[in-house]
């Protein structure tokens, strides 16, 4: 896989992931141009389309496209089962995950990716063992918590 | 905003997520941005050291800036300290800022690289990962120095765990795509292939990806991976779906290992051990089987993951291409998807058969969907599924159903989406011309193609159809009447003027036996059109009418009136003007002997290999062609085909029959008349005979095009294009015997350092190891220019003419200039570079002795032909010549300026050639010495 973007029904960007070298400018000009694809197309349509060199995959669920740039000789069915896994983990994760869980937690969802992808590869691809991973590590977060010293009042109601 | 956020909760960052989403306004937004910014800068300046928390938060607020699309040019460093932090919340959102904003400063990578190197070592999984999750993110040249060597020990290591097992072989990986020079596996190799018998899933899974990669450049290395591979997906497709537990998704066991293990046997031949293929073959027939049983789920997770494994089989399948019963059984499979509910099914059959349809076993399988696949043109709703039909159709094409076909598709582009109709015509025009028995029916198709979407007839579709129609006597005048039929229509376009007038103009006096279509009406119905057309297509119809003047005499005055008027022989346009004073003194002086001797009739063109098909495959090329490069190759089409075939013919009249084509609007320098037969641009058309299989070098420093080598069996045709640092040159192998050539190979090789400097891949078509007597292959060598060069790139050629072994080494004339881009520039900043290039070394000079008559016009042709752009009025002396171009290598670009002072007199040329890198003007200079 070369990248997976998420994005909304309005087209902002929920999450970008590369997995190929390519400058800033590049990135931006090719998520403008995808998420207008994608968007244009209606729903039923198929799920695959040729883009430039690749085949883009792509999935509608609520309100956040997911959208995966595959190789030539990837498969494509299994890139959707790739990207239904990864909402189930979301989902999991959350509990009935919407797109404004990913907002406000996006280093989460990038946390989730990892253990699930890594350099465009399935690393992990059961749910168990990547939410265990999540999972400890969230118990790593409260331990290291509890030792921190009170934060400030004003900290409290964020206003640092 | 929701109450929760998982984990620790950040409360700042929260909130500023919050506001973020309530502005009203973009500008609102960037105003809160940049409040925010100038708070975070104030925090880490400030005097107060700040604690892990607040560093966190603000690193974390810095990526959601930069994640909404907005530039961060600071805290990289806050983010590296973060990095060594004892915390695991700390530490890991400094490296998701330094994943996703990884900076090549160099001071920092070193101070990244140290913290990973600690956390490699600190025993601790998931500090490990952490780490290794970076390095495959960041996947960098310096963190590829720096750890590809550890890496593989940790991956191989017996006390790592699983899941650090996993994330050591993706990141391996990663640094292999981008290093893999960098990445040795050597030792390692053969454990690394043992992973794949691992009894952790997750282990297996991720280490396929790396070994898949692995096999692809070394299938040799690793190809004991294949009887692995086997077992393993024995086993898997054997299992109960309730055996692999957590690895079973929606009832299907382990689909992506199983696609996986698919996708690594496709990197090897079918195993050649009985046992081994006999236990393949089992799983590919379960797959196949398991399609036809019931499902188990309705869900559609539970179809597409055993679908998806489906298809990945017919994949292999396909690719042994070796197993006529296991590959109609797949062709089967797909004909049952072609009519499925769902559209995806529906367009991966579509496409997975069309590869099928290239296969002699299952070809024939395929065509007996074809009204299911006319069908899906017709009535699919999504044009990427309609793209995919029209792929399938133009596969399955034959001689048997090539007139439905090519009907399907014509009828078709009516309505066809935009974005596809010129891909579209150049198939039809492709499968017109291939399967045509009757001549009259391709003419009838390409008209229709013009007619139907004319604005996307390239020029390649219409010269073919001119170069066919010339070539066969047989057509001619059925052409010319239904092109004259055609033209009648009061909106025409441009593209059927343009045959209209060139079928007219050579065979108009087919069909002037009919009073309806005599020589004055078809003269009337071609001008009627004149005013609305190019330039080019104006220039076209004035060759037309002077050819009119030599077929029918009783149009000579009619068309002397026309050219004489003030719109053409005052046309603004040279290109105009020049024909129309040229062709009205040319009807006017010349006896009716020698207007027929300059107008004859076109002589039949050569064969070769369609253009059409170069350009369809051109478009079609696989690999990093992106859009861009696409849609420039479309706009430089023309060029291509027309380009650079000036012969050196310097005669000072024009040949106008002969340029009848050469409309491209170059300087009339370069315009000298082209022989006759370079129409058509043929490769082969230029008789130039090669001397000797090394002397040619010299005849393509100035051009791109022509003859490479000759002899009495064989001929090779050349053609090159190069933008930047890249060339692509097509080599056409003609066989000029009757009797095939047999085990037919071609080997490009860089001797000594040339290696270094250029690279050159093979692509797409692969030669076919026979050439039929008479016929024409086509291959095709991508060059990259990586730094200058002075030696040329091998090409050896192997093959038996009767028996006899045929063995040749010519040298490929890829010259150092071929990378020129010509540089515009004005008299003062050329002398103030001259100036510039001043040093002993930077300079070559060479005077020698002219070889070939010392004309302006030629001259100026060549400098020209060798890439860089002639400067007017910049040598205060105007017999002098100055170029300036700037040499595209990967590694550099080098500027050369050039001076050229022929001496009449004396028959002597000063040649000075100046740049920045000294072997660039050395070479130069000797490459051009020989020119003049």
């Amino acid at each position: 896989m070369q990248f997976m973007l998420l994005f909304s029904r309005q087209g902002k960007l929920r999450l970008q992931k590369w997995y190929v070298p390519l400058s800033d400018k590049e990135k931006k000009k090719i998520t403008r141009e995808l998420v207008q694809t994608v968007l244009a197309r209606k729903p039923k349509m198929c799920s695959f389309l040729e883009w430039r060199d690749l085949k883009i995959v792509y999935k509608r669920y609520a309100s956040l496209y997911f959208c995966c740039a595959i190789e030539d000789q990837d498969n494509e069915l299994i890139t959707l089962e790739i990207i239904h896994r990864y909402v189930e983990l979301l989902d999991k994760y959350f509990g009935s995950v919407c797109e404004l869980d990913i907002i406000f937690n996006f280093e989460k969802a990038y946390f989730i990716l990892d253990e699930f992808l890594l350099g465009g590869e399935a690393q992990e691809t059961s749910k168990k063992n990547v939410l265990k991973a999540i999972e400890q590590a969230d118990l790593l977060q409260e331990d290291a918590k509890e030792a921190e010293t009170p934060r400030s009042v004003l900290e409290e109601i964020g206003l640092t | 905003m929701p109450a929760v956020s998982k984990g620790d909760g950040m409360r700042g960052l929260a909130v500023f997520i919050s506001d973020i989403r309530n502005c009203k306004s973009k500008e609102a937004e960037i105003k809160r941005i940049n409040k925010e910014l100038a708070n975070i800068r104030s925090k880490f300046k400030g005097d107060k050291a700040l604690d892990g928390y607040s560093k966190k938060k603000y690193v974390c607020k810095l990526l959601f800036i930069f994640l909404l699309g907005h530039d961060i040019d600071f805290g990289h460093m806050e983010a590296v300290n973060l990095l060594s932090s004892n915390k695991y919340t700390e530490k890991q959102i400094g490296y998701l800022f330094i994943s996703v904003l990884v900076n090549s400063n160099s001071e920092l990578i070193r101070l990244i690289n140290n913290a990973i190197k600690n956390d490699l070592s600190s025993r601790n999984p998931t500090f490990m990962c952490l780490a290794l999750h970076c390095i495959a993110n960041v996947g960098s040249r310096e963190m590829a120095e720096a750890f590809a060597g550890e890496i593989p020990r940790i991956l191989v290591a017996g006390d790592t765990m699983d899941s650090v097992k996993q994330s050591a072989a993706l990141c391996l990986l990663r640094l292999y795509k981008t290093s893999p020079d960098l990445v040795l596996m050597g030792e390692w190799t053969s454990r690394v292939v043992h992973l794949l018998n691992d009894q952790h899933m997750g282990v297996v899974t991720a280490a396929i990806s790396l070994i898949t990669c692995l096999s692809q450049k070394n299938p040799d290395e690793f190809k004991t991976c294949v009887s692995l591979a086997v077992s393993r997906l024995s086993r898997i497709v054997s299992s109960a779906s309730t055996d692999l537990q957590d690895y079973t998704y929606y009832f299907v066991p382990a689909p992506w290992l199983s696609c996986k293990l698919l996708r690594l046997l496709q990197c090897y031949p079918p195993p050649e051990d009985g046992a081994v293929k006999g236990r393949l073959v089992e799983c590919l027939e379960t797959i196949l089987n398991k399609a036809q049983e019931p499902p188990k789920s309705k869900k559609v997770q539970h179809s597409n993951a055993k679908n998806a494994i489906l298809f990945e089989a017919i994949s292999l399948i396909i690719h042994y291409d070796s197993e006529p019963n296991l590959l109609v059984r797949a062709c089967n499979q797909l004909g049952q998807f072609l009519q499925h509910r769902e559209t995806n099914l529906r367009y991966l059959a579509l496409e997975s058969m069309c590869t099928l349809a290239s296969s002699e076993f299952s070809h024939e399988a395929v065509k007996t969907h074809i009204e299911t696949v006319i069908n899906a043109l017709k009535t699919e709703r999504d044009v990427s599924v309609r793209q995919r039909a029209a792929d399938l159709l133009y596969a399955m094409c034959d001689r048997s159903n090539a007139k439905q076909i090519v009907a399907e598709m014509l009828s078709y582009l009516e309505t066809a989406d935009y974005s596809i109709r010129e891909e579209m015509v150049l198939k039809v025009a492709i499968l017109a011309e291939k399967y045509a028995v009757d001549y009259s029916w391709y003419v009838d198709t390409i008209l229709n193609l013009i007619r139907i979407a004319g604005d996307y007839v390239s020029e390649e579709v219409w010269y073919r159809v001119i170069q066919i129609v010339i070539n066969r006597d047989d057509v001619q005048g059925y052409a010319a009447k239904t092109v004259f039929e055609a033209l009648q229509a009061p909106a025409c376009h441009e593209n059927m003027v343009k045959v209209g007038g060139y079928i007219l103009g050579e065979f108009g006096n087919l069909i002037a036996g009919d009073p309806r279509s005599s020589p004055l009406v078809q003269f009337n119905l071609l001008h009627s059109k004149f005013h609305l057309c190019s330039v080019p297509t104006r220039a076209l119809l004035l060759s037309a009418y002077i050819k009119f003047i030599n077929l029918f005499p009783e149009t000579k005055s009619t068309i002397q009136e026309v050219l004489r008027s003030d719109s053409q022989i005052r046309n603004s346009d040279v290109e105009l003007q020049q024909r129309a004073v040229e062709y009205l003194k040319l009807s006017s002086i010349a006896s009716t002997d020698v207007l027929a001797t300059v107008l004859e009739e076109m002589p039949p063109f050569p064969e070769r290999e369609s253009s059409i098909l170069a350009k369809l495959k051109k478009k079609k090329g696989p690999g990093a062609v992106s859009v861009n490069e696409l849609e420039e190759g479309k706009r430089e089409g023309g060029e291509l085909n027309g380009g650079g075939e000036r012969g050196g013919d310097s005669s000072s009249t024009p040949s106008p029959s002969a340029d009848l084509l050469g409309l491209r609007a170059g300087p009339p320098v370069t315009a000298a008349a082209p022989s006759a037969g370079s129409l058509l641009v043929d490769v082969f058309s230029e008789a130039v005979k090669q001397p000797s299989p090394t002397a040619f070098l010299r005849l393509f420093v100035c051009k791109n095009n022509g003859v490479l080598f000759e002899n009495q069996l064989l001929q090779i045709g050349i053609k090159s294009e190069y933008r930047q640092n890249l060339g692509r040159m097509y080599l056409f192998y003609g066989n000029k015997t009757s009797v095939q050539f047999v085990t037919f190979t071609t080997t490009v090789t860089c001797p000594g350092e040339l290696q270094s400097h250029i690279l050159h891949i093979h692509t797409w078509n692969s030669l076919e190891p026979l050439i039929e007597g008479g016929a024409q292959v086509q291959q095709v060598i991508n060059i990259e220019c990586l730094t200058d060069f002075s030696d040329a790139p091998l090409l050896n050629i192997k093959f038996r003419y009767g028996g006899a072994l045929q063995n040749l080494t010519l040298k490929l004339p890829v010259t150092i200039n071929k990378f020129f881009q010509p540089t515009e520039m004005a008299s003062h900043d050329f002398f103030q570079r001259w100036k510039q290039l001043s040093l002993p070394q930077q300079e070559a000079q060479k005077i020698f002795k002219a070889n070939h008559a010392m004309d302006t016009e030629v001259l100026k042709a060549k400098l020209l032909g060798l890439g860089m752009a002639l400067l007017e009025n910049v040598d205060p002396n105007p017999e002098n010549f100055v170029c300036a171009g700037v040499i595209q290598t990967k590694a550099q670009q080098v500027g050369s300026l050039l001076r050229l002072e022929p001496n009449a007199q004396a028959q002597m040329y000063r040649l000075t050639v100046r740049s920045s890198k000294d072997t660039v003007s050395k070479r130069l200079c000797e490459l051009l010495a020989e020119q003049f």
